[in-house]
This record gives structure tokens, C-alpha cells and sequence, in this order.
């Protein structure tokens, strides 16, 4: 039970998705002009990236192991990935229409998110079983969602500021995701709880 | 001669940033000479150094935008930011180190976001986390309080000097000789290496409450801090709240464990809790702006504080906590606006 906590602090705060493995940068700079539109991401994103974790883990476990195919391993868990989108797309026509016209907007940004595929393989490369690669996926969503929406409202407070003009725009975002991730250092080695 | 049109009342400002500046610095002066007093000249030294890479930098960026540099330059807000940086360095470093800092605090976190009251985080905390994280050998070059019974070698001024701009030493004497650990970190890698806080707190470096020396200099950053209470240059939501955030759960778990967690006295007065809840917190532009708001954010750095010291690997985790609480400003601002009068 200590040990799936850790797994989840880890991947949220210590090995942050965004700010420290620099996977998924994508949606922070593009999705992260206003809050709202940061949640609805980063709810999107967390949920397609924890149904892919745990379903990539059971197609390599269960299919790429035994037929001897390690070599597949990335165009699988791509498919897979889409899959994944197109599944929790349907869960969510049945269920939420904002989240079904959330995702529907952003379908095809998730399926080429790296930090969703990259999730799937660090759980592969770690051997990881499946709970702990689910709970893994579970922290990788929680920091996914908690740098975008940081950021968001970093954002959102630039307009007040009186940026030069050749950094408006794109660079003084980079700065300031530079400056959030030596923030999110503080972290590093949080070995023990 | 230039005479400046206003409109009426003509009364000069009773409080305007220059004042409000100038009272921060003079409430860091008494701690400053106890400082010295206790560990050398290497905190005067590394403050001249920051104020001049900051002050050259704050020139250099305005000059590059076009805008005019005196009136910048004489609002003494660089000369804060030196005075915090210079606090958070250790006295054993080369030039290039408190240079850097300042230049990169300055930089970086003031001049790229528009100059003064623009900054997203507090530019301090920004140039100490680039020097550690970038200098981890020379920023952790701590030195012993020079009290009588610890068996220290003290360097005079020029011995000061030269190590600083030349990097020579007196004969005889390593950096590994002067330089020791500080309090947080000695309790640190021993409660890591399995010893009891009680059997460390022995220590010949420990005090009272802190650290020998350190703790006598957190008093009077504390009787600073009331300073600037008294005369309305901060108000008392950020520092109790970030007290009372670090004190809560130092307490909670060194009453449960004594062992292995030290006591709310040594979390008070170690490391830069003072500094910080008085003079790094309270920096109005990257902290709250709502009532709760401060409370929340105070809380925050507190707890955020409490959970790097004790958790994480860095010694002292108030930079980091001030940085990450800078970053959850906008949304603490967001979700404790006030009620307008008159909506339901």
C-alpha cells in the first residue's frame, strides 16, 4: 500500500510527466491559454493516459510476451493508444456530452501525446505489474493535469505583465515553464515517505 | 533646473517604494552584523557583489528597452533582492557565484517579466535555486559560527578577499576545513543515517533552538520582521500563516516521533524560516492578493517547507516552497476572490 503511494507521488511530483521528463509539452503550451480549457485538457488527458497504461500493460503481457514479438512493442502500444481514445471516447458519449465534445475536439492531440505513449513504455521498460503500472498511470495523469493547470494560470497572469516585446508570445512561456520546472526540483530524490 | 508638473494636492507621498525598500534593508541590518560577527565577511562581501551584478543588470535591460534607468535604479528594489540573495549564499564563494545570482535573479525573474511589480516569482528564490541547482559544490560551502569552543579556523578580511576574487587560501588550510554542514543538514544525513535527533542536537553546532550562531541571527531577522509589522511595510497574514503552516506539522510529527523528527523549536529557528515568513513570503507582487488568499499561500510555503526539509534531498526547502507557491498564486487568487456586494 506505501509502496503504490510512492508510485503515485513519484510519477506526479518527483518525475512530473511535463516539468521533469519533458514528455507531453504539446498541450502545455497549446492548451494552456485559459484555466478552463487546462481542466478540461488535463481531465482528458489523465483519463486516456490511465486506461492506456493499463491496457498496454495487458497487451504486452498477455500478447507480445508469449508470441515472442518485443519488437512490436511501440507500433502496439500505438494502436493501442488509439484505441484507447476511441474507447473512452464512446464512455464518454454515453455518459458526459462535455466531456464527448471535449474529446472530440481534442482527439487526435491526445492519440499523438507523447506523454501517453511514453507513460506506456516507462511502465514496460520498469516491468512493472499491473496495479502498480496502473497506479503509475494514475500519478502520471495527477502531475500531467497539476503542471497544465499551473501553468494556465501562469499564463493568464502574463497578460498583466509588461513582457518586451521580443519574448512576448511563446518565449516568456518557455521561461516560465523553465522557472516551474526548477521549482518542481525541489522534489528530486523524495525517496522516502 | 526640472520642475515636475502634478496635479493638486501637492503634497509629497508619505510612503513611496524607495521608503518602503530602504526600511526592508535597514530591518536586515542587524542581523547582517550579527552574521558577520558570527561567520565572517563573506556575507558583506557576497552583498556587494550581488547589488552589483544586480544593479548592473536592472541598468543593462532598461537600457536595452529604451526606458530610463535612474529612476529604476534608485528604488533600492535591486538592493532588496541583493540583501535576500546575499543571505540565502554561503560566505565561502567564489565572485562569480554572487554575480551570477544576482544578474540571473534580476534577469530572469524582474526584467524578462516587465521590471518592478511584474514578476511572477520572487526573483530571490530564482537566482538561489539556479546557483544550486547549478553549483552544488560551491553553494554548499558553509561555515561554522566562530564561537569559542568550536574548533574553527575564522578567515580575516583580506584572507576573505583573496579566497573570494583569487581562490587562494592560507597556507596550510582546505576549503573541506573551513566548510561544515549546516544544522538542517547535519540533522538530515543523520536521522538518514539512522541517529536519534536527541543524539544530534548534542552536537557542538547545535544550540537552544537551532543551530549555534544561526539562531542568534534568526532572533533578530524575527525582531526585523516585527519591524517592518510595526511600521506597515508587511502585514501579518503571510508571516503567521507560513509559520503556522511549518510549525503544525513539525509539531505533529516530533510529538509522535520524537526520534526521528526535530522539534517545531529547530524548524523555527533553523535554516531561512524567518527570513523567509517575514522578508521573502511578504514579497507583494508574486504572494496573494486576497485575504484568504495570503492565508492559503502562507499555509502553503509553511507546509511545502516542512515536507522538503524533512522528505526531500536539499537541506533547506524554502526556496523550492516559495517558488512551487508562486506558481499556485493565480489559482489561489482565482478561487478566493470576494464576494462582490450585492451577488448571491
Amino acid at each position: 500500500m506505501g509502496e503504490l503511494a510512492l508510485i503515485v507521488i513519484a510519477a506526479a511530483l518527483v518525475n512530473n510527466l511535463v516539468l521533469v521528463q519533458s514528455l507531453g509539452v504539446c498541450p502545455l503550451f497549446g492548451a494552456s491559454g485559459r484555466v478552463e480549457t487546462a481542466i478540461g485538457t488535463a481531465l482528458v488527458t489523465g483519463l486516456v493516459l490511465t486506461i492506456a497504461a493499463a491496457l498496454t500493460h495487458v497487451v504486452e503481457r498477455y500478447v507480445l510476451v508469449p508470441l515472442e514479438l518485443p519488437y512490436l512493442r511501440l507500433i502496439a502500444f500505438v494502436i493501442v493508444v488509439a484505441v484507447a481514445v476511441r474507447c473512452t471516447d464512446a464512455i464518454a458519449q454515453r455518459s458526459s456530452p462535455l466531456l464527448a465534445s471535449l474529446l472530440g475536439v481534442q482527439a487526435p492531440l491526445v492519440t499523438a501525446n507523447c506523454a501517453v505513449l511514453g507513460v506506456a513504455l516507462l511502465n514496460s521498460t520498469a516491468s512493472r505489474s499491473l496495479v502498480a503500472a496502473l497506479f503509475y498511470g494514475v500519478g502520471a495523469a495527477l502531475g500531467f493535469g497539476l503542471a497544465l493547470v499551473l501553468f494556465a494560470g501562469l499564463r493568464e497572469r502574463l497578460a498583466h505583465t509588461d513582457v518586451p516585446v521580443p519574448f512576448r508570445g511563446a518565449a516568456i512561456a518557455f521561461v516560465t515553464a523553465g522557472i516551474l520546472s526548477l521549482a518542481f526540483l525541489g522534489f528530486a530524490g523524495f525517496a522516502r515517505l | 533646473m526640472h520642475f515636475e508638473q502634478t496635479p493638486a494636492p501637492h503634497a509629497p507621498p508619505l510612503v513611496s517604494v524607495p521608503v518602503v525598500m530602504r526600511r526592508v534593508v535597514f530591518a536586515l541590518v542587524p542581523a547582517a552584523l550579527c552574521y558577520t560577527w558570527f561567520f565572517g565577511y563573506g556575507l558583506l562581501i557576497n552583498f556587494v557583489l550581488v547589488a552589483v551584478g544586480a544593479l548592473l543588470t536592472e541598468a543593462a535591460a532598461l537600457r536595452l528597452r529604451g526606458r530610463g534607468t535612474r529612476r529604476a535604479l534608485r528604488d533600492y528594489s535591486a538592493l532588496v533582492t541583493a540583501a535576500l540573495l546575499s543571505f540565502a549564499l554561503p560566505p565561502l564563494v567564489p565572485y562569480w557565484v554572487p554575480v551570477l545570482g544576482g544578474g540571473i535573479a534580476i534577469l530572469l525573474a524582474k526584467q524578462l517579466y516587465g521590471g518592478l511589480g511584474k514578476n511572477l516569482f520572487n526573483p530571490a528564490m530564482v537566482g538561489y535555486v539556479v546557483l544550486l541547482v547549478s553549483f552544488p559544490v560551491e553553494m554548499t560551502q558553509y561555515v561554522p559560527p566562530q564561537m569559542g569552543d568550536i574548533d574553527y579556523r575564522g578567515l580575516s578580511f583580506v584572507e576573505q578577499l583573496d579566497y573570494t576574487f583569487l581562490g587562494h587560501l592560507p597556507a596550510a588550510v582546505d576549503v573541506d576545513a573551513l566548510t561544515r554542514a549546516t544544522p538542517l543538514d547535519i540533522v538530515k544525513e543523520g536521522v538518514r543515517a539512522g541517529r536519534s535527533v536527541a543524539e544530534i542536537r548534542g552536537g557542538a553546532l547545535f544550540g537552544d533552538f537551532g543551530g549555534r550562531g544561526w539562531e542568534w541571527v534568526a532572533n533578530l531577522i524575527f525582531l526585523g520582521g516585527l519591524y517592518l509589522l510595526y511600521t506597515g511595510v508587511i502585514r501579518w497574514h503571510i508571516p503567521v500563516a507560513m509559520l503556522a503552516g511549518l510549525l503544525l506539522p513539525a509539531s505533529l510529527f516530533s510529538f509522535i516521533d520524537p526520534v526521528h523528527y526535530a522539534s517545531p523549536g529547530f524548524h523555527l529557528f533553523s535554516g531561512a524560516s524567518m527570513l523567509g515568513a517575514f522578508f521573502i513570503a511578504t514579497d507583494p507582487v508574486s504572494a496573494a492578493a486576497t485575504v484568504r488568499g495570503r492565508f492559503i499561500y502562507g499555509a502553503g510555503i509553511g507546509l511545502m517547507t516542512y515536507v522538503l526539509r524533512t522528505w526531500g534531498s536539499y537541506p533547506e526547502g524554502l526556496a523550492f516552497a516559495i517558488l512551487l507557491m508562486n506558481a499556485t498564486v493565480p489559482l489561489i487568487d482565482r478561487y478566493t476572490r470576494p464576494r462582490i456586494y450585492g451577488q448571491r
